[in-house]
């Protein structure tokens, strides 16, 4: 038997590849950085769901920075987005 | 037993929220909407798959009562809060400067946040 948790990785990532679709077509700035937040989101799922597949809890240590910093440059593209940078 | 349907009842839920928001973002018309779609959507469904691994966690801590998942459930839990605040003020910041770039939604009629702004 296959473990589920490979499969979860598998259909997550097609679905980060389905969002970098809009990433390329969106027609203004603001579509591409909600299409990169997405990006963002579905890796830290991608990268808890591994840590489990592996067996590293290191993974799960890099999914938590990974959210942080992602935080702050979503925060940095909404201010250039805004014109207050 | 319990808990691996639990898992796969988790996995499943989280999966399918997460294509619903994909799919909102391919097929909705304006940001905003998108934003909306995107959003909510995997926030709720990256949550269901961080509690599929918190459950897996716990189970095998209490059948075999090895430390090492104890810390896989606490990492994971730090990881899913942090995620939720983080999705919901960045999407909140991503509006604000959507707005303040002068992108407007389409059919929209009153605009309140212009009077805020100077």
């Amino acid at each position: 038997m296959i473990d589920p948790w490979y499969i979860a990785v598998c259909i997550l990532v097609i679905l980060v590849c389905l969002s970098l679709i809009r990433l390329f077509l969106g027609p203004t700035a603001a579509d591409r950085a909600v299409a990169i937040d997405t990006v963002n989101t579905l890796s830290v799922a991608v990268l808890i769901l591994l840590g489990v597949a592996y067996q590293q809890i290191i993974f799960i240590d890099v999914a938590i920075v990974y959210a942080l910093l992602s935080f702050v440059s979503t925060l940095y593209i909404a201010k250039y987005l805004g014109g207050e940078l | 037993m319990i808990a691996d349907v639990l898992i796969l009842a988790c996995l499943a839920v989280g999966i399918f929220f997460n294509a619903l928001g994909i799919a909102g973002l391919l097929r909705f018309p304006d940001v905003y909407t998108r934003m909306h779609a995107t959003t909510k959507m995997t926030t709720f469904g990256s949550m269901f798959t961080a509690l599929s691994v918190i459950i897996y966690g716990a189970a095998l801590f209490l059948s075999s009562g090895d430390g090492q998942y104890v810390t896989l459930s606490v990492h994971t839990l730090i990881a899913a809060i942090s995620l939720a605040f983080t999705n919901a003020v960045g999407s909140h910041a991503i509006a604000r400067g959507a707005h303040k770039a002068g992108i407007k939604p389409a059919p929209a009629i009153v605009d309140r946040l212009e009077e805020f702004t100077p």
